[in-house]
């Protein structure tokens, strides 16, 4: 049968080149990634390649139908000739997982390139300082011309100090799958670079020690200048290149259906799922699980419907198929009165809705009103009879709370968003709004509507999503793609398609001749 | 039946008084207007003036209402049901006319050949 072969064909792919990869993986992931190295406890993704649970429930479903089929099939397993087996390529990772703390991980890599970047900064200045440490008496006395240089030197590595702050000093914001291939063309670059200048000195200056001061500061601008310009390719590459758009991607989620569309340049898979993941915490209303189900009196309705009862002996296997077909045909010929319902339901449903929401903005409205500024300067008529009690926004924020909780409660069951708005997150908010002068309407925006994911998020723990996708994730993005974001309940799948080609025509036209004319006489018959 | 802007009109009218006959669920007249003064007065062939923008009559269906009260193609409206119709919208004019709830409209209405008509009674009166 065909199934046998392609799983054995994708498990013989998958697990060979997976654990090449995956050491290849490891070692990339110790010696790339940025040059950036400062400290920010953001929020952070890790992107997983497809991980071995997938392998693993195919080998397991090829187990269960080797007991039903007959004896002809192959079995499959998990391994193949060249590799190791699933098992321990899941334990290695285990441990080199577990002996990193999770924190460390994200770290690791800025912390090389910051390394890189800081030694290929001091180099020209080793460069320099070394002749005069070491034979200084020997070299030859450089004037003008040198100053000229070291001029030019300072302000060049100025220059280099500060637009490496400004550009690539910056916390990654995601952990990728696979190495950021772009960013590792500059480090080994970079490594190339001042390797093969250290080796040039080494051998030509400082082991004849050379006496033409003069040459060893042009040599030591040059390697400024070459690391000016790798900058540059850096910048190009890793920020420029990918801003011009040029690629549609259409982000719909798999539960709901809500759907975005976003403009994108050239990116690989893994940099435009990073991407699209943080336009999706901004942009996509907060998932919401208990909205997603037809009524339960609706559903349960269809489906118990029918009865079916076995009139053969028990030990028929093929029971099942056969049942449900003949339910299947059989609700399929039946009227089907259930879109009735549903649209009464909803109907009442959306009713119910307004007229708790009518309610909660009144009490909100109410409530408002029992509070006001206190102006510092005492009118003097007041003060002696009714001093009033001066209260701090969080007791006003309680004070002001208690005639729209009840409100507020069965509106947020209605809309069933309680579980995302506790008493304390109500009370705060109250108190941000009145601190800040706002009216009850911006008090209520947050609850009459449901906001981006972004609002309901706790920044301590970083988010883990899954990328799944036919190709390797650093290949870029071309016309009919198609991959998915995963998570534990719900997927967002990402479409590619190109952005059309424009063709653009020029036509002038004279403001002199814009005229116009009465129209002809109408004539109507009475 | 030239007029100068500002000055009051001088007309020699006639007064005509059409009977709406009902057809289905509609009263009509029997005849058609034109003009207005969202219209072009250029295009009028019934007018003297062409800058005049009054409300002229341009058909005339015959056996209706308005060929039985005598109304003739080219008169110009000047008032209807005493509503003015020197300085309407040709829409502001048909609203005038069909209004369904009367039955009968009095058209105030000035043509050419009214002036020589009183010009001529004039000099046979005085010779």
């Amino acid at each position: 049968m065909d199934n046998e072969s392609t799983y054995s064909g994708y498990s013989y792919k998958s697990s060979h080149s997976r654990s090449s990869r995956k050491h290849r993986e490891r070692r990339d992931r110790h010696r790339s990634k940025a040059r950036d190295g400062a400290m920010r406890g953001d929020k952070s993704m890790v992107i997983q390649a497809p991980g071995e649970p997938l392998l693993d429930t195919e080998s397991a479903m090829a187990d269960e139908r080797d007991d039903n089929w007959a004896e002809t099939t192959t079995v499959v397993t998990g391994t193949s000739v060249d590799s190791i087996s699933n098992e321990d390529l899941t334990r290695l990772s285990k441990d080199l997982e577990d002996s990193l703390p999770v924190d460390c991980r994200r770290y690791v890599s800025p912390a090389l390139g910051a390394i890189l970047g800081l030694f290929s900064v001091l180099s020209p200045l080793a460069f320099l300082a070394l002749p005069q440490l070491l034979w200084r008496d020997t070299l030859d006395p450089c004037g003008t011309p040198c100053e000229g240089l070291y001029i030019s030197l300072a302000f060049k590595l100025l220059i280099l100090l500060i637009s490496t702050w400004a550009l690539f000093l910056r916390p990654p914001q995601a952990t990728l799958p696979r190495f950021f291939v772009f960013r590792c063309l500059l480090l080994a670059l970079v490594f190339l670079f001042v390797a093969s200048y250290w080796l040039f000195y080494g051998v030509r200056v400082l082991e004849p020690r050379e006496t033409d001061y003069r040459g060893i500061v042009g040599y030591a601008a040059s390697l400024v200048d070459a690391l000016l310009f790798i900058q540059y390719l850096a910048l190009v590459l890793l920020e420029v290149r990918h801003l011009q758009p040029t690629f549609c991607l259409k982000v719909v989620r798999t539960t709901d259906g809500v759907s975005r569309f976003y403009n994108v340049g050239h990116l690989s898979i893994q940099r435009a799922a990073v991407w699209v993941l943080d336009q999706y915490y901004s942009d996509f209303p907060v998932y919401n699980p208990a909205l997603l189900n037809l009524p339960k009196s609706i559903l349960t309705k269809k489906l118990s419907s029918f009865k079916v009862y076995n009139l053969e002996e028990e030990n028929s296997t093929n029971n099942s198929t056969g049942q449900s077909r003949a339910m299947i045909a059989a609700t399929a010929r039946r009227r089907d009165n259930s879109h009735n319902e549903y649209y009464y339901e909803e109907a009442e449903v959306e009713r119910r809705i307004r007229k708790r929401r009518a309610r909660l903005v009144v009490a909100v409205e109410e409530a408002f009103t029992h509070i006001k500024r206190h102006q510092s300067e005492e009118s003097p008529t007041s003060s002696p009879k009714h001093p009033r009690e001066v209260m701090d926004p969080r007791e006003a924020a309680q004070a002001i709370f208690a005639p729209m909780a009840r409100a507020m409660q069965k509106y947020l069951r209605a809309t069933r968003q309680q579980c995302y708005h506790s008493m304390e997150s109500i009370i705060n908010h109250l108190q941000f709004c009145i601190t800040h002068n706002m009216t009850p309407k911006a008090f209520l925006e947050r609850y009459l509507s449901p906001g981006p994911t972004l609002q309901y998020l706790d920044n301590n723990r970083g988010l883990q999503w899954t990328l799944v996708s036919d190709e390797p994730v650093t290949a870029s993005l071309h016309q009919g793609q198609v991959f998915c974001l995963k998570r534990l309940d719900f997927a967002l799948v990402v479409t590619v398609t190109p952005l059309p080609f424009l063709r653009l025509d020029e036509e002038f036209i004279d403001p002199k001749s814009h005229k116009f004319v009465m129209k002809l006489q109408s004539e109507t018959s009475v | 039946m030239s007029f100068v802007p500002g000055q009051p009109v001088t007309a020699v009218v006639q007064r005509i008084e059409i009977q709406k006959l009902r057809q289905g669920d509609k009263l009509i007249l029997g005849f058609s207007i034109g003009g207005g003064i969202d219209q072009d007065p250029g295009q009028n062939p019934f007018s003297e003036d062409k800058t005049d923008k009054g409300i002229y009559v341009t058909r005339i269906s015959p056996g209706g209402p308005a060929d039985v009260a005598n109304l003739r193609m080219g008169d110009k409206i000047m008032q209807v049901n005493g509503w003015d119709m020197t300085m309407v919208t040709h829409d502001q004019a048909r609203k005038k006319l069909t209004k369904q709830k009367e039955d009968v409209v009095r058209l105030l209405i000035t043509r050419k050949s009214l002036e020589e008509t009183v010009r001529l009674q004039l000099k046979s009166m005085l010779s």
